[in-house]
Protein backbone atom coordinates (compact mmCIF):
# COMPACT_ATOMS: atom_id res chain seq x y z
CA UNK A 1 0.00 0.00 0.00
CA UNK A 2 1.38 3.39 -0.78
CA UNK A 3 2.13 5.63 2.07
CA UNK A 4 0.94 9.53 2.32
CA UNK A 5 4.68 10.03 2.64
CA UNK A 6 5.73 8.67 0.30
CA UNK A 7 2.45 10.94 -1.85
CA UNK A 8 3.64 14.33 -0.52
CA UNK A 9 7.26 13.48 -0.70
CA UNK A 10 10.11 12.40 -1.11
CA UNK A 11 12.56 15.69 -0.76
CA UNK A 12 14.60 15.05 -3.59
CA UNK A 13 16.89 17.05 -5.85
CA UNK A 14 14.85 18.04 -9.21
CA UNK A 15 13.87 18.40 -11.93
CA UNK A 16 12.22 14.56 -12.34
CA UNK A 17 11.69 11.78 -9.80
CA UNK A 18 12.38 9.30 -13.03
CA UNK A 19 15.26 11.93 -14.82
CA UNK A 20 16.90 12.25 -11.11
CA UNK A 21 16.23 10.20 -7.87
CA UNK A 22 15.75 7.20 -10.32
CA UNK A 23 19.10 7.40 -11.86
CA UNK A 24 20.34 8.32 -8.48
CA UNK A 25 19.29 5.85 -6.81
CA UNK A 26 20.42 3.00 -9.63
CA UNK A 27 23.58 4.42 -9.06
CA UNK A 28 23.74 4.49 -5.37
CA UNK A 29 22.63 1.09 -5.38
CA UNK A 30 25.77 0.15 -7.30
CA UNK A 31 27.87 2.79 -4.46
CA UNK A 32 26.28 0.27 -2.30
CA UNK A 33 27.96 -2.36 -3.71
CA UNK A 34 31.49 -1.33 -3.14
CA UNK A 35 30.39 0.46 0.01
CA UNK A 36 32.34 3.29 -1.35
CA UNK A 37 33.28 5.52 -4.32
CA UNK A 38 34.85 3.38 -7.72
CA UNK A 39 37.79 4.62 -8.95
CA UNK A 40 36.46 4.43 -12.68
CA UNK A 41 33.00 4.50 -13.75
CA UNK A 42 31.22 3.99 -17.40
CA UNK A 43 27.49 4.97 -17.76
CA UNK A 44 26.17 3.31 -20.90
CA UNK A 45 23.03 5.47 -21.11
CA UNK A 46 20.14 3.22 -23.20
CA UNK A 47 17.15 4.92 -24.72
CA UNK A 48 15.48 8.66 -23.46
CA UNK A 49 17.98 8.01 -20.51
CA UNK A 50 20.50 8.88 -23.78
CA UNK A 51 19.08 11.97 -24.89
CA UNK A 52 18.02 13.49 -21.65
CA UNK A 53 21.19 13.07 -19.78
CA UNK A 54 22.12 16.70 -19.89
CA UNK A 55 18.92 18.42 -20.02
CA UNK A 56 17.47 16.65 -17.27
CA UNK A 57 20.60 16.27 -15.43
CA UNK A 58 20.53 12.34 -15.71
CA UNK A 59 24.05 12.53 -16.13
CA UNK A 60 25.10 14.26 -12.57
CA UNK A 61 22.96 12.28 -10.83
CA UNK A 62 24.30 8.83 -11.77
CA UNK A 63 27.59 10.36 -10.88
CA UNK A 64 26.44 12.08 -7.79
CA UNK A 65 24.82 8.65 -6.88
CA UNK A 66 28.10 7.24 -7.33
CA UNK A 67 29.98 9.88 -4.71
CA UNK A 68 27.54 8.07 -2.27
CA UNK A 69 25.50 11.45 -2.01
CA UNK A 70 22.51 11.23 0.14
CA UNK A 71 19.23 11.75 -2.61
CA UNK A 72 18.62 15.48 -1.68
CA UNK A 73 21.61 16.20 -0.82
CA UNK A 74 21.71 20.23 -2.87
CA UNK A 75 25.08 19.61 -4.49
CA UNK A 76 24.36 16.96 -6.17
CA UNK A 77 24.17 19.74 -9.04
CA UNK A 78 27.89 20.13 -8.32
CA UNK A 79 28.93 16.21 -8.78
CA UNK A 80 30.86 16.64 -11.35
CA UNK A 81 33.28 19.32 -9.74
CA UNK A 82 32.67 17.27 -6.27
CA UNK A 83 33.69 13.95 -8.25
CA UNK A 84 37.10 15.53 -10.29
CA UNK A 85 38.46 16.56 -6.69
CA UNK A 86 37.67 13.15 -5.19
CA UNK A 87 39.57 11.66 -8.35
CA UNK A 88 36.83 9.73 -9.47
CA UNK A 89 36.97 9.26 -13.42
CA UNK A 90 33.70 8.50 -15.70
CA UNK A 91 32.35 8.79 -19.00
CA UNK A 92 29.36 8.47 -20.80
CA UNK A 93 28.55 5.69 -23.22
CA UNK A 94 25.84 5.57 -25.68
CA UNK A 95 24.18 1.91 -25.85
CA UNK A 96 21.50 0.01 -26.75
CA UNK A 97 20.35 -3.07 -24.71
CA UNK A 98 17.58 -3.67 -26.41
CA UNK A 99 14.20 -4.72 -25.12
CA UNK A 100 14.70 -2.55 -21.70
CA UNK A 101 12.56 -0.14 -20.62
CA UNK A 102 13.60 3.49 -21.92
CA UNK A 103 14.95 5.06 -18.87
CA UNK A 104 17.79 2.29 -18.53
CA UNK A 105 21.54 2.16 -18.07
CA UNK A 106 24.31 0.00 -17.45
CA UNK A 107 27.12 1.21 -15.17
CA UNK A 108 30.20 -0.45 -15.47
CA UNK A 109 32.73 0.67 -12.03
CA UNK A 110 36.04 -0.63 -10.80
CA UNK A 111 37.75 -0.21 -7.65
CA UNK A 112 41.49 -1.62 -7.09
CA UNK A 113 41.14 -4.58 -8.68
CA UNK A 114 37.35 -5.15 -8.05
CA UNK A 115 34.80 -4.40 -11.05
CA UNK A 116 30.64 -4.69 -11.08
CA UNK A 117 28.56 -3.99 -13.66
CA UNK A 118 24.68 -3.42 -13.01
CA UNK A 119 22.02 -2.35 -15.14
CA UNK A 120 19.08 -0.96 -13.95
CA UNK A 121 15.93 0.90 -14.81
CA UNK A 122 14.10 4.19 -13.71
CA UNK A 123 10.40 3.18 -13.65
CA UNK A 124 8.67 6.09 -12.99
CA UNK A 125 8.06 7.96 -9.39
CA UNK A 126 11.82 7.71 -8.57
CA UNK A 127 11.38 3.62 -8.07
CA UNK A 128 14.08 1.79 -10.03
CA UNK A 129 14.84 -1.64 -11.31
CA UNK A 130 18.23 -3.39 -10.84
CA UNK A 131 17.52 -6.11 -13.40
CA UNK A 132 21.23 -7.47 -13.58
CA UNK A 133 23.69 -7.51 -11.50
CA UNK A 134 27.48 -8.92 -12.25
CA UNK A 135 25.60 -10.73 -15.45
CA UNK A 136 23.35 -12.22 -13.14
CA UNK A 137 19.92 -11.47 -14.31
CA UNK A 138 17.30 -10.37 -11.31
CA UNK A 139 14.81 -8.19 -10.91
CA UNK A 140 14.76 -5.91 -7.68
CA UNK A 141 13.62 -2.40 -6.43
CA UNK A 142 17.23 -2.13 -3.97
CA UNK A 143 14.50 -0.99 -1.09
CA UNK A 144 15.23 -4.14 0.84
CA UNK A 145 18.48 -5.34 1.87
CA UNK A 146 20.49 -8.07 -1.25
CA UNK A 147 22.69 -10.82 -0.76
CA UNK A 148 25.05 -11.28 -4.22
CA UNK A 149 26.67 -14.46 -3.59
CA UNK A 150 29.21 -16.97 -5.30
CA UNK A 151 29.35 -19.69 -4.19
CA UNK A 152 30.44 -23.29 -5.47
CA UNK A 153 27.79 -24.91 -7.71
CA UNK A 154 26.79 -27.76 -5.47
CA UNK A 155 23.75 -29.75 -4.81
CA UNK A 156 22.00 -28.19 -1.18
CA UNK A 157 24.28 -24.63 -1.98
CA UNK A 158 21.07 -22.57 -1.80
CA UNK A 159 19.57 -24.71 1.43
CA UNK A 160 22.44 -24.29 3.63
CA UNK A 161 22.48 -20.48 2.90
CA UNK A 162 18.68 -20.16 2.96
CA UNK A 163 19.29 -22.06 6.59
CA UNK A 164 21.67 -19.48 7.90
CA UNK A 165 19.46 -16.40 6.82
CA UNK A 166 16.34 -18.51 8.33
CA UNK A 167 17.51 -19.52 11.61
CA UNK A 168 18.13 -15.36 12.32
CA UNK A 169 14.49 -15.22 11.22
CA UNK A 170 14.83 -13.32 8.38
CA UNK A 171 12.62 -13.59 5.29
CA UNK A 172 13.81 -14.35 1.93
CA UNK A 173 11.70 -12.09 -0.61
CA UNK A 174 13.25 -13.24 -3.99
CA UNK A 175 15.94 -15.72 -5.31
CA UNK A 176 18.05 -15.60 -8.67
CA UNK A 177 20.26 -17.99 -9.62
CA UNK A 178 22.40 -18.31 -12.23
CA UNK A 179 25.65 -20.51 -13.70
CA UNK A 180 28.64 -18.19 -14.86
CA UNK A 181 28.62 -21.32 -17.78
CA UNK A 182 27.83 -24.64 -17.72
CA UNK A 183 31.06 -26.46 -16.82
CA UNK A 184 32.16 -24.33 -14.57
CA UNK A 185 31.36 -25.09 -10.80
CA UNK A 186 30.73 -21.62 -9.83
CA UNK A 187 27.31 -20.28 -9.52
CA UNK A 188 25.27 -16.62 -8.60
CA UNK A 189 22.46 -16.04 -6.61
CA UNK A 190 21.19 -12.90 -5.40
CA UNK A 191 18.91 -12.84 -2.06
CA UNK A 192 16.30 -10.19 -1.41
CA UNK A 193 15.60 -10.22 2.34
CA UNK A 194 12.77 -8.90 4.11
CA UNK A 195 14.92 -7.27 6.75
CA UNK A 196 18.34 -6.06 7.37
CA UNK A 197 21.21 -9.24 8.68
CA UNK A 198 23.27 -8.53 11.69
CA UNK A 199 27.03 -8.15 11.30
CA UNK A 200 26.99 -11.70 13.08
CA UNK A 201 25.22 -13.66 10.37
CA UNK A 202 26.71 -11.90 7.65
CA UNK A 203 29.69 -13.48 8.78
CA UNK A 204 28.52 -16.91 9.28
CA UNK A 205 27.68 -17.21 6.32
CA UNK A 206 30.65 -15.99 4.48
CA UNK A 207 32.13 -18.90 6.70
CA UNK A 208 30.12 -21.52 4.91
CA UNK A 209 32.10 -23.51 2.75
CA UNK A 210 30.35 -22.81 -0.35
CA UNK A 211 30.04 -18.99 -0.24
CA UNK A 212 33.39 -18.16 -2.56
CA UNK A 213 32.46 -14.11 -1.82
CA UNK A 214 29.65 -12.49 -0.55
CA UNK A 215 28.23 -8.62 -1.18
CA UNK A 216 25.56 -7.79 1.11
CA UNK A 217 23.97 -4.53 -0.28
CA UNK A 218 22.33 -2.22 1.94
CA UNK A 219 18.61 -1.35 1.39
CA UNK A 220 18.48 2.15 -0.96
CA UNK A 221 16.47 4.40 1.54
CA UNK A 222 14.05 6.69 -0.14
CA UNK A 223 14.34 9.73 2.74
CA UNK A 224 17.86 9.74 2.00
CA UNK B 1 -10.31 0.15 8.11
CA UNK B 2 -11.10 -0.29 4.24
CA UNK B 3 -10.93 3.02 2.72
CA UNK B 4 -11.81 3.29 -0.93
CA UNK B 5 -13.27 6.66 -1.23
CA UNK B 6 -12.08 10.46 0.39
CA UNK B 7 -15.90 10.63 1.45
CA UNK B 8 -15.45 7.58 3.43
CA UNK B 9 -12.86 9.78 5.81
CA UNK B 10 -15.15 12.69 5.60
CA UNK B 11 -18.01 10.84 6.65
CA UNK B 12 -16.01 8.43 9.51
CA UNK B 13 -14.54 12.15 11.00
CA UNK B 14 -18.79 13.46 11.06
CA UNK B 15 -19.91 11.17 12.35
CA UNK B 16 -17.30 10.41 14.78
CA UNK B 17 -17.04 13.80 15.98
CA UNK B 18 -13.16 13.12 15.60
CA UNK B 19 -10.69 15.40 13.44
CA UNK B 20 -10.31 14.72 10.18
CA UNK B 21 -6.20 14.41 10.47
CA UNK B 22 -7.05 11.78 13.14
CA UNK B 23 -9.31 9.88 11.23
CA UNK B 24 -6.29 9.83 8.44
CA UNK B 25 -3.92 9.17 10.91
CA UNK B 26 -5.54 5.97 11.63
CA UNK B 27 -6.11 5.08 8.66
CA UNK B 28 -2.55 5.13 7.69
CA UNK B 29 -1.51 2.89 10.55
CA UNK B 30 -3.96 0.28 9.48
CA UNK B 31 -3.02 0.04 5.90
CA UNK B 32 0.59 1.24 6.05
CA UNK B 33 1.59 0.51 9.43
CA UNK B 34 2.94 4.15 9.51
CA UNK B 35 2.59 5.06 13.62
CA UNK B 36 0.93 8.71 13.56
CA UNK B 37 4.04 9.97 15.80
CA UNK B 38 6.16 8.99 12.60
CA UNK B 39 4.35 10.24 10.05
CA UNK B 40 3.57 13.86 11.46
CA UNK B 41 7.48 13.95 12.69
CA UNK B 42 8.41 13.17 8.89
CA UNK B 43 5.56 15.08 7.57
CA UNK B 44 7.28 17.77 9.61
CA UNK B 45 10.54 17.37 8.01
CA UNK B 46 9.43 17.74 4.20
CA UNK B 47 7.54 20.94 4.95
CA UNK B 48 10.74 22.13 6.78
CA UNK B 49 12.50 21.60 3.28
CA UNK B 50 9.94 23.57 1.84
CA UNK B 51 10.70 26.48 4.43
CA UNK B 52 14.08 26.49 3.79
CA UNK B 53 14.48 25.93 0.36
CA UNK B 54 12.06 29.09 -0.30
CA UNK B 55 13.83 31.10 2.25
CA UNK B 56 17.46 30.49 0.61
CA UNK B 57 16.10 31.13 -2.75
CA UNK B 58 13.64 33.14 -2.96
CA UNK B 59 14.98 36.79 -4.76
CA UNK B 60 17.18 34.51 -6.50
CA UNK B 61 17.05 34.28 -10.30
CA UNK B 62 17.95 30.47 -11.51
CA UNK B 63 20.18 29.27 -14.24
CA UNK B 64 18.27 25.71 -15.11
CA UNK B 65 19.11 22.78 -16.99
CA UNK B 66 17.80 24.05 -20.61
CA UNK B 67 17.23 27.77 -19.87
CA UNK B 68 14.07 28.22 -20.77
CA UNK B 69 13.46 29.61 -17.61
CA UNK B 70 14.30 30.51 -14.36
CA UNK B 71 13.92 34.61 -13.53
CA UNK B 72 10.49 34.53 -12.80
CA UNK B 73 10.22 34.03 -9.37
CA UNK B 74 12.59 36.88 -9.08
CA UNK B 75 10.24 39.16 -11.11
CA UNK B 76 6.99 38.61 -9.17
CA UNK B 77 9.25 39.22 -6.06
CA UNK B 78 9.84 42.46 -6.74
CA UNK B 79 6.37 42.95 -8.15
CA UNK B 80 4.04 41.76 -5.01
CA UNK B 81 3.33 45.19 -4.11
CA UNK B 82 1.66 45.95 -6.86
CA UNK B 83 -0.39 43.16 -7.36
CA UNK B 84 -3.83 43.91 -8.29
CA UNK B 85 -4.61 40.20 -6.78
CA UNK B 86 -3.51 41.26 -3.61
CA UNK B 87 -0.70 40.21 -1.81
CA UNK B 88 -1.49 36.63 -0.40
CA UNK B 89 -2.74 34.96 -3.51
CA UNK B 90 0.31 37.26 -5.40
CA UNK B 91 2.58 35.84 -2.94
CA UNK B 92 1.64 31.88 -3.11
CA UNK B 93 2.33 32.27 -7.11
CA UNK B 94 5.52 33.27 -6.60
CA UNK B 95 6.26 31.27 -4.07
CA UNK B 96 4.98 27.74 -6.39
CA UNK B 97 7.29 29.42 -9.52
CA UNK B 98 10.23 30.65 -7.38
CA UNK B 99 10.19 26.77 -5.95
CA UNK B 100 9.70 25.11 -9.88
CA UNK B 101 11.96 27.54 -10.84
CA UNK B 102 13.97 25.43 -8.10
CA UNK B 103 13.46 22.12 -9.28
CA UNK B 104 14.32 23.27 -12.67
CA UNK B 105 17.37 24.15 -11.44
CA UNK B 106 18.28 20.62 -9.74
CA UNK B 107 17.53 22.25 -6.72
CA UNK B 108 16.07 20.58 -3.38
CA UNK B 109 12.72 20.00 -3.81
CA UNK B 110 9.21 18.13 -1.96
CA UNK B 111 7.85 15.84 -5.05
CA UNK B 112 4.63 16.71 -3.11
CA UNK B 113 3.21 14.63 -5.05
CA UNK B 114 5.60 15.24 -8.25
CA UNK B 115 8.60 17.14 -8.77
CA UNK B 116 6.75 18.66 -11.61
CA UNK B 117 4.23 20.33 -9.31
CA UNK B 118 6.19 20.60 -6.57
CA UNK B 119 5.73 24.27 -6.23
CA UNK B 120 2.24 24.35 -5.73
CA UNK B 121 2.08 23.13 -1.88
CA UNK B 122 4.97 25.40 -0.44
CA UNK B 123 3.07 27.97 -2.67
CA UNK B 124 -0.14 27.50 -0.25
CA UNK B 125 1.47 26.51 3.10
CA UNK B 126 4.30 29.31 3.07
CA UNK B 127 1.60 31.96 2.50
CA UNK B 128 -0.69 30.63 5.13
CA UNK B 129 1.95 30.56 7.34
CA UNK B 130 3.12 34.30 6.71
CA UNK B 131 -0.25 35.26 7.96
CA UNK B 132 -0.09 33.34 10.63
CA UNK B 133 -1.46 29.85 10.77
CA UNK B 134 0.87 27.38 13.46
CA UNK B 135 3.14 25.41 11.83
CA UNK B 136 1.96 22.53 13.75
CA UNK B 137 -1.67 22.69 11.94
CA UNK B 138 0.23 23.63 8.37
CA UNK B 139 1.36 19.77 9.44
CA UNK B 140 -1.66 17.84 9.87
CA UNK B 141 -2.68 19.97 6.63
CA UNK B 142 0.10 18.58 4.56
CA UNK B 143 -1.15 14.95 6.43
CA UNK B 144 -4.78 15.76 5.11
CA UNK B 145 -3.62 17.41 1.53
CA UNK B 146 -1.34 13.31 1.63
CA UNK B 147 -4.66 11.35 2.08
CA UNK B 148 -6.21 13.39 -0.68
CA UNK B 149 -3.18 12.56 -2.71
CA UNK B 150 -3.15 9.21 -1.90
CA UNK B 151 -7.46 8.21 -2.86
CA UNK B 152 -6.15 10.19 -5.92
CA UNK B 153 -3.04 7.92 -6.50
CA UNK B 154 -5.30 4.40 -5.93
CA UNK B 155 -8.34 5.09 -7.63
CA UNK B 156 -6.39 7.13 -10.75
CA UNK B 157 -3.12 8.27 -10.85
CA UNK B 158 -0.43 11.06 -9.89
CA UNK B 159 1.75 10.75 -13.13
CA UNK B 160 1.53 13.17 -16.07
CA UNK B 161 2.39 10.00 -18.32
CA UNK B 162 0.05 8.24 -17.33
CA UNK B 163 -2.94 10.85 -17.54
CA UNK B 164 -1.74 14.36 -18.52
CA UNK B 165 -0.99 17.34 -16.27
CA UNK B 166 -4.64 16.97 -14.58
CA UNK B 167 -3.17 14.03 -12.45
CA UNK B 168 0.31 16.03 -11.37
CA UNK B 169 -0.50 19.94 -11.43
CA UNK B 170 -4.44 18.93 -11.11
CA UNK B 171 -3.61 16.98 -7.96
CA UNK B 172 -1.38 18.95 -6.42
CA UNK B 173 -3.84 21.57 -6.68
CA UNK B 174 -6.68 19.52 -5.35
CA UNK B 175 -4.58 18.52 -2.42
CA UNK B 176 -3.46 22.15 -1.53
CA UNK B 177 -6.96 23.51 -1.56
CA UNK B 178 -8.01 20.86 1.03
CA UNK B 179 -4.90 21.84 2.88
CA UNK B 180 -5.83 25.06 3.13
CA UNK B 181 -9.27 24.33 4.30
CA UNK B 182 -7.96 22.39 7.02
CA UNK B 183 -5.41 24.83 7.58
CA UNK B 184 -8.34 27.40 8.17
CA UNK B 185 -9.93 25.03 10.70
CA UNK B 186 -13.19 24.52 7.36
CA UNK B 187 -14.85 21.41 8.00
CA UNK B 188 -14.01 17.70 6.36
CA UNK B 189 -16.80 18.55 3.89
CA UNK B 190 -15.12 21.94 2.50
CA UNK B 191 -11.86 19.87 2.36
CA UNK B 192 -13.43 17.51 0.19
CA UNK B 193 -15.40 20.10 -2.37
CA UNK B 194 -12.66 22.24 -2.33
CA UNK B 195 -10.10 19.50 -4.00
CA UNK B 196 -13.05 18.77 -6.14
CA UNK B 197 -13.53 22.27 -7.18
CA UNK B 198 -9.70 21.92 -8.07
CA UNK B 199 -10.23 18.76 -9.97
CA UNK B 200 -12.82 19.73 -12.05
CA UNK B 201 -11.59 23.42 -13.29
CA UNK B 202 -8.12 21.66 -14.20
CA UNK B 203 -9.60 18.46 -15.84
CA UNK B 204 -8.62 17.44 -19.23
CA UNK B 205 -5.35 19.35 -18.29
CA UNK B 206 -2.67 17.92 -20.93
CA UNK B 207 1.03 16.99 -20.24
CA UNK B 208 2.98 19.10 -23.18
CA UNK B 209 6.26 19.68 -22.14
CA UNK B 210 8.98 22.03 -24.51
CA UNK B 211 11.65 19.55 -25.31
CA UNK B 212 10.21 17.01 -22.30
CA UNK B 213 11.94 19.20 -20.11
CA UNK B 214 10.24 19.99 -17.17
CA UNK B 215 10.67 24.00 -17.63
CA UNK B 216 7.62 25.46 -20.28
CA UNK B 217 5.04 24.91 -19.16
CA UNK B 218 5.75 23.27 -16.17
CA UNK B 219 6.80 26.31 -13.93
CA UNK B 220 3.98 28.50 -14.65
CA UNK B 221 1.50 26.53 -14.27
CA UNK B 222 2.78 25.84 -10.67
CA UNK B 223 1.36 29.41 -10.06
CA UNK B 224 -2.39 28.52 -11.77
CA UNK B 225 -2.12 25.09 -8.85
CA UNK B 226 -1.23 27.49 -6.27
CA UNK B 227 -3.58 30.51 -6.94
CA UNK B 228 -6.46 27.90 -7.83
CA UNK B 229 -6.20 26.15 -4.36
CA UNK B 230 -6.86 29.72 -2.51
CA UNK B 231 -9.47 30.36 -4.57
CA UNK B 232 -11.35 27.15 -4.28
CA UNK B 233 -10.71 27.03 -0.49
CA UNK B 234 -12.57 30.01 0.02
CA UNK B 235 -15.19 29.40 -2.43
CA UNK B 236 -15.66 26.48 -0.53
CA UNK B 237 -15.71 27.69 3.08
CA UNK B 238 -18.17 30.37 1.61
CA UNK B 239 -20.38 27.16 1.17
CA UNK B 240 -20.36 26.34 -2.57
CA UNK B 241 -20.19 22.78 -3.09
CA UNK B 242 -18.97 20.73 -5.72
CA UNK B 243 -22.09 19.10 -7.47
CA UNK B 244 -20.17 16.02 -8.46
CA UNK B 245 -18.49 14.74 -5.32
CA UNK B 246 -14.93 14.65 -4.99
CA UNK B 247 -14.43 10.66 -5.56
CA UNK B 248 -16.38 11.03 -8.59
CA UNK B 249 -14.02 13.65 -9.96
CA UNK B 250 -11.08 11.54 -9.66
CA UNK B 251 -12.59 8.59 -11.31
CA UNK B 252 -13.82 11.30 -14.30
CA UNK B 253 -10.00 12.85 -14.73
CA UNK B 254 -8.98 9.32 -14.72
CA UNK B 255 -11.13 8.10 -17.83
CA UNK B 256 -10.07 11.77 -19.02
CA UNK B 257 -6.39 10.35 -18.74
CA UNK B 258 -7.31 7.18 -20.13
CA UNK B 259 -8.19 8.83 -23.63
CA UNK B 260 -5.35 11.34 -23.67
CA UNK B 261 -3.23 10.60 -26.90
CA UNK B 262 0.24 9.47 -25.72
CA UNK B 263 1.12 12.62 -27.84
CA UNK B 264 -0.16 14.63 -24.58
CA UNK B 265 1.20 12.26 -21.96
CA UNK B 266 4.69 13.63 -21.26
CA UNK B 267 6.25 12.94 -24.83
CA UNK B 268 6.79 16.42 -25.27
CA UNK B 269 4.99 15.60 -29.01
CA UNK B 270 1.46 17.60 -28.70
CA UNK B 271 0.44 20.85 -27.43
CA UNK B 272 2.64 24.02 -26.88
CA UNK B 273 5.91 21.33 -26.77
CA UNK B 274 5.53 21.63 -30.87
CA UNK B 275 4.44 25.17 -31.48
CA UNK B 276 6.61 27.05 -33.79
CA UNK B 277 8.64 28.60 -31.12
CA UNK B 278 8.75 25.39 -29.29
CA UNK B 279 10.33 24.11 -32.23
CA UNK B 280 12.45 26.32 -32.06
CA UNK B 281 13.92 26.85 -29.20
CA UNK B 282 14.52 22.51 -28.48
CA UNK B 283 16.52 22.67 -31.90
CA UNK B 284 19.66 23.00 -31.43
CA UNK B 285 18.97 21.95 -27.73
CA UNK B 286 18.89 18.37 -28.74
CA UNK B 287 22.04 18.19 -30.97
CA UNK B 288 24.03 19.82 -27.85
CA UNK B 289 22.77 17.79 -25.52
CA UNK B 290 22.62 14.00 -27.31
CA UNK B 291 25.61 11.95 -26.21
CA UNK B 292 28.67 11.69 -28.73
CA UNK B 293 27.97 8.06 -29.69
CA UNK B 294 29.31 4.70 -29.39
S1 LIG C 1 3.26 19.57 -18.19
FE1 LIG C 1 3.75 17.45 -17.72
S2 LIG C 1 5.85 17.49 -16.93
FE2 LIG C 1 5.03 19.59 -16.81
S3 LIG C 1 4.14 19.75 -14.75
FE3 LIG C 1 2.49 19.14 -16.13
S4 LIG C 1 2.49 16.90 -15.96
FE4 LIG C 1 4.47 17.56 -15.14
Amino acid sequence: MISIIDVIGPSMIGPSSSHTLGAMRISKFVYNLFNSTPDNATFYLHGSFKDTYIGHGTGLALVAGLCGMATDDPSVSKADEISKRSGFNYEFKAIDLGDVHPNTVKIVATKDNLSHEVIGSSVGGGRIKIISIDSISCNITGELPTLVIENDDVPGALESIVRVISLNSVNIAQVSLSRISKGSKIANMILELDDELDNSIIENLRMLKIVKSMIYVKSLNYAS
Amino acid sequence: MNVKFFNDLVEISEKTGEDLHKVILNWEMLDTGYSSEKLIENTSKLLKVMEEEYASKKDKAFKTLVNLTGTNGKKMYNYVQNAFVGEKVFKAATIAVTMAENNASMGRIVACPTAGSSGVMPGVLLVLEEYGIPRDRLVLSLIVAGAIGKIIATRASLSGSEAGCQAEIGSATAMAAGAAVYATYGSAKQVSNAAALSLKSLMGLVCDPVGGFVEVPCVKRNATGATLALLFCDMAKSGVESVIPLDEVIDAMMSVGRSLPESLRETGKGGIAITPTARRLIKGLNDKFKISGD
